[in-house]
């Protein structure tokens, strides 16, 4: 363990001054799950240079030994074409390597499986169900009765653990700082369990490309202390919207690069009908669906019912077709960012949380 | 203004569907007009169309067959590399802000293009014309099994890659990746004819391989020269023979799974879809079962063309022979099992994941094995620095460090972080490049000669090593770093100023990359022109293998007598053992040229174009048109002629005279 400890300083020591430089924020990480995946990475890189180097140093070495104009070429051996030795060895070392790595990846994967919970981070988990739209991402707290779009507010040392599906098409949730990323897809739920451990600011995305809005499918994560945490937690309360089904279905059109929102109340059972593909009204959920199936399916009479299963499909103009969100980027940029997306908050002062960009809240004091 | 008559006759399409609005396009499409032009105009001048027609077109010559594939894949290559150039500008100057010069909704059709053209048109249209030039010489074939199959793959190749560029002009490619996962590449999502020529132009190319794949392991196995067992094939063989078997077992599967796509696309089935039971993981399953054996249908004959290459320029034989054997063929079985690394971050249990994740870790034994090998190959050698072996001393290098990275990506939690981000980029560009590109350049030159009897270029050669091995640094190591930033692939446009700089780097590199194609465009003008300076004999590198033992060009009947086979090296043991071809000719019996496949090649491509934009009566007429054309020439009986005894014997003579 100590040799393992030494190996990881004396790698991290020429990271470390890189990371002066740049933002590796892969190798700095800011909660457990990441700075896990952040030692295995690292480990697993280490005990493969034991047999990258010599073979690099090899094919630098050889070619330039043998070459055909060095001064004597008496080592010559034109039948040399085989040797047990050297054949045990080619096979051999690899193998001993590939068995260590196999071994620290069977412990590691079982360890950071995103599918199970921190148990052993002290404090109340924390519940969110998260759900990519199409540009933008929705979080709904159910605990505290209310959703977020396009921004994520956590308490430090305190687990979380999420929920994902998507409206439409397939994207990834991924907060580099935080943890590792898992897809998000309709009608299915993933789930991935994370904590901070480090307040700060952190940048979170879609990985998976998902359309014209991808690139601008970003959030801001912020990792405060408890209190902060109440406080925009009753900042986000004052809202005057709700997350009604309607509203909901109005939130999920196609929209680019949007701000964030608050909503105070979320319909009951929002996220399980979204999953179910059936939040609007009269639509059957896949669950019911399934086992309408099981039980023998719908016959004939199901043909009279297909509407109420079908799911992807937009009136013309309000889909994927719409030519209009290049305008919509070219009109609207994003601002420009001043400072790194990563910024860690170490002595935990007040964090600045900017407030819902919405007009309905115009009169809300946005704090910048 | 679309009445029924207009829908009738040409279903989706209209003038609306001509992207004139886009610069780009017009510029490029004018530069295509002018090209196009004055390529035709050059021909039908020299009176070259009944020369082409009948000694290109309709030849069923492997060797001619393979200049053409090659030809094809470098008019790809600069397809691709024209995308590379779009996506790198627009990342580097797109920061903080600004949209650069491309929207989503063009930069997402260049990144569909880049990778689809670069894997399926330029890499694998490259690779089957090195098979099909190399391979069965080295056999001592005078051709493959089926010959007309072989013409009939190649013009399906270029009917698919033409389907697929004629996107450009006429109506946009999918804004989907290059590998149009569903949901976004379903009807709801990508409702226009993006996909379609997507779906269809692999369809049509992806016959062309399949049968080529059946025709290549049906001439190694049944068309070897007596004497040369399995364990006496050159290792370049062996590896043709592993990535054909791959070919045929994988691509049945991305036939099958595009075919569920399309039927989803145009018959509103719901195998794919979010509703209605369907479920877009099966694609997701399906594409990676056939993707991961292509990768190794790529990577495999090159670790061929690299082991041709080392044994020949050390002056050695391959340092162990079997155990390369052995580690292409566990290659082989283990590229089946590891599908699912492209995906550990879709929810798999761990014992899934551990299992994938230490399935491709496993890969790196056979393959470090063989690197080990190459090393080998070279101690005590004599080592001729030709181009070729510049091309292999850098894949040491690349393919090592790519290798490297790769397994860091296949352990599962690791993999969680780097999935989707700018270091899986770097990691595959790594390995093709390294690997694929790199050994593709060696076979190229390692070949050339053979084929033309003139040598390339040595310097401009040796330029293009250059610019593409520093150009690949260049270009990707920024990549890996930015990867370690959590920056995701496919992006438009970001918001941190702070990445710009490797962006700037890396598009740098392309450049640099850009003028290592430049210098193979160079190396080939000038050595056509100094040919005659350039010419050589019949075995120029001093070769082990036995395409070396014929004459150079290679005439068409390949050998001018059987050849028996003593033992591996075939053609080293017959120099040592003072081989001379005797002067006892008999006429060769040979197949003759074949209308039978372009012609339905064409209609192939007329069906193609039909399904994409719905003109029913097109499809069904180029449907039965190109299946009629294959019915009637199996009544043709007249297809072969025989060489006389003579010829072969005056051929002989005047090669004689002309290397004397």
């Amino acid at each position: 363990m100590n040799l393992y400890k030494l190996l990881k300083l004396a790698l991290l020591l020429p990271l470390a001054l890189l990371l002066s430089g740049c933002q590796l924020i892969l190798l700095d990480p800011a909660g457990w799950v990441a700075n896990q995946e952040r030692d295995l990475l690292i480990a697993s890189t280490v005990l493969m240079l034991v047999i990258i180097v010599p073979v690099l140093v090899l094919a630098v070495y050889i070619p330039w030994r043998y070459r055909d104009s060095r001064k004597t070429t008496d080592d010559y051996d034109p039948e040399f074409e085989h040797s047990s030795l050297f054949e045990a060895f080619i096979w051999g070392v690899p193998v001993m390597i590939i068995i260590a790595l196999g071994a620290l990846t069977w412990i590691y994967t079982h360890r950071l499986d995103p599918y199970k919970p921190l148990d052993h981070i002290a404090g109340e988990p924390l519940e969110i169900d998260v759900v990519s739209l199409d540009w933008k991402w929705l979080f709904i707290y159910p605990e505290q009765d209310m959703a977020v779009v396009n921004q994520l507010v956590i308490p430090t040392d305190r687990p979380v653990n999420l929920k994902l599906t998507s409206s439409s098409v397939m994207n990834t949730f991924f907060v580099p700082a935080l943890a590792g990323m898992i897809y998000t897809m309709a009608g299915m739920e993933t789930k991935l369990h994370l904590v901070a451990e480090e307040a700060g600011q952190y940048y979170g995305r879609s990985a998976n490309y998902s359309g014209p809005g991808y690139a601008h499918m970003d959030f801001e994560t912020f990792a405060v202390s408890e209190d902060e945490f109440s406080n925009w937690v009753s900042t986000v309360k004052t809202s005057s919207n709700t997350l009604s089904d309607e509203a909901y279905l109005e939130l999920s059109k196609p929209t680019v690069a949007d701000g964030v929102s608050y909503y105070n109340g979320v319909a009951d059972k929002l996220f399980d009908k979204i999953v179910g593909l059936c939040v609007e009204p009269g639509k059957v959920c896949i669950g019911e669906m399934m086992m309408q199936d099981m039980m023998g399916g719908g016959g004939l009479q199901g043909v009279k019912t297909k509407d109420s299963y079908l799911y992807d499909e937009f009136p013309p103009g309000e889909g994927f077709d719409q030519h209009e969100f290049d305008g919509v980027l070219h009109a609207n940029p994003d601002e420009p960012r001043s400072g790194p997306v990563n910024v860690k908050n170490p002595d935990q002062t007040v964090t600045h949380i900017p407030g819902d960009d919405s007009a309905s809240n115009a009169s809300e004091p946005v704090r910048h | 203004m679309r009445s029924e008559i207009w829908n009738i006759i040409f279903g989706k399409l209209s003038w609306d569907d001509i992207p004139y609005d886009v610069l780009i396009l017009d510029v490029t499409f004018a530069a295509v007009v002018i090209a196009a032009l004055t390529i035709f105009g050059l021909i039908t001048y020299h009176r070259k169309w009944g020369y082409l027609w009948s000694e290109w077109f309709t030849s069923v010559d492997h060797k001619k067959i393979g200049i053409m594939y090659i030809v094809l894949a470098l008019v790809m290559l600069f397809r691709g590399f024209t995308d590379a150039f779009m996506m790198r500008t627009q990342q580097a100057i797109a920061a903080g802000g600004a949209q650069g010069y491309l929207p989503p909704h063009h930069f997402d059709q260049i990144f569909t293009a880049h990778g689809t053209v670069m894997i399926f048109f330029f890499a694998m249209a490259f690779l089957v014309g090195v098979m099909n030039v190399a391979m069965p010489l080295q056999i001592g074939a005078r051709d493959v099994a089926f010959p007309w199959l072989n013409n009939f793959s190649f013009w399906m190749t270029v009917s698919g890659a033409i389907l697929l560029n004629v996107s450009l002009f006429i109506g946009l490619l999918g804004r989907t990746g290059w590998l149009a996962m569903p949901p976004l590449s379903g009807i709801a999502y990508s409702p226009d004819v993006g996909v379609d020529y997507y779906i269809w132009s692999l369809q049509i190319a992806g016959i062309g391989t399949t049968l080529s794949g059946v025709n290549m392991i049906a001439t190694i196995l049944k068309m070897r020269a007596p004497g040369m067992t399995m364990m006496r094939m050159p290792v370049f063989t062996w590896t043709t023979l592993a990535a054909n078997v791959l070919i045929v077992a994988a691509f049945p599967v991305l036939t099958a799974t595009l075919a569920m796509l399309a039927l989803d696309r145009y018959l509103g089935m719901h195998f794919f879809t979010n509703d209605m039971g369907g479920n877009p993981m099966l694609y997701v399953n399906l594409i990676w079962i056939w993707g991961h054996p292509e990768v190794y249908i790529l990577i495999l004959p090159c670790f061929g063309i690299f082991s041709e290459v080392v044994a020949t320029f050390s002056g050695k034989p391959l340092f162990g022979y079997r155990s390369m054997v052995y580690a292409t063929s566990c290659i082989l079985v283990l590229s089946f099992i590891v599908w699912l690394h492209h995906f550990f971050t879709m929810g798999s249990g761990a014992s899934v994941n551990t299992f994938f994740g230490i399935a491709t870790m496993i890969i790196a034994v056979p393959t470090g094995a063989k690197i080990f090998n190459w090393l080998f190959t070279m101690y005590r050698g004599r080592i001729r620095f030709e181009t070729p072996m510049y091309w292999t001393v850098g894949f040491l290098i690349t393919f090592t460090i790519g290798g490297m990275t790769g397994v860091m990506l296949a352990v599962p939690p690791a993999d969680f972080q780097l999935h989707n981000s700018l270091f899986l980029i770097a990691h595959f560009h790594n390995v093709i490049i390294g690997g694929v590109v790199f050994g593709l350049m060696a076979g190229y030159t390692y070949w050339w000669p053979k084929v033309f009897g003139f040598m390339l270029d040595d310097k401009w050669g040796r330029r293009s090593f250059w610019c593409w091995c520093i150009g690949f640094y260049v270009a990707f190591m920024p990549l890996y770093v930015l990867g370690l930033m959590g920056v995701t692939r496919r992006l438009q446009s970001y918001t941190d100023v702070g990445w710009q700089i490797y962006f700037i780097i890396a598009c740098i590199g392309m450049l640099i990359i850009g003028a290592g194609i430049a210098s193979t465009v160079i190396q080939l003008v000038v050595s056509i022109k100094n040919r005659d300076k350039l010419k050589c004999g019949p075995d120029p590198w001093n070769g082990r293998t036995l395409e070396w033992a014929t004459l150079s060009p290679i005439p068409a009947y390949n050998f001018p007598q059987d050849i028996v086979v003593t033992g591996r090296d075939a053609w080293w043991q017959m120099k040592k053992q003072g081989f001379k071809w005797s002067t006892d000719y008999q006429p060769i019996h040979m197949p003759k040229n074949t209308w039978a496949g372009i012609v339905p090649a064409f209609f192939a491509l007329a069906l193609g174009f039909a399904l994409v934009w719905h003109i029913w009566w097109l499809a069904i007429v180029s449907f039965l048109a190109a299946i009629g054309t294959i019915i009637y020439h199996t009544f043709d009986f007249d297809r072969d002629y025989y060489i006389p005894a003579e010829v072969v014997a005056s051929d002989q003579e005047k090669a004689k005279e002309a290397y004397a």
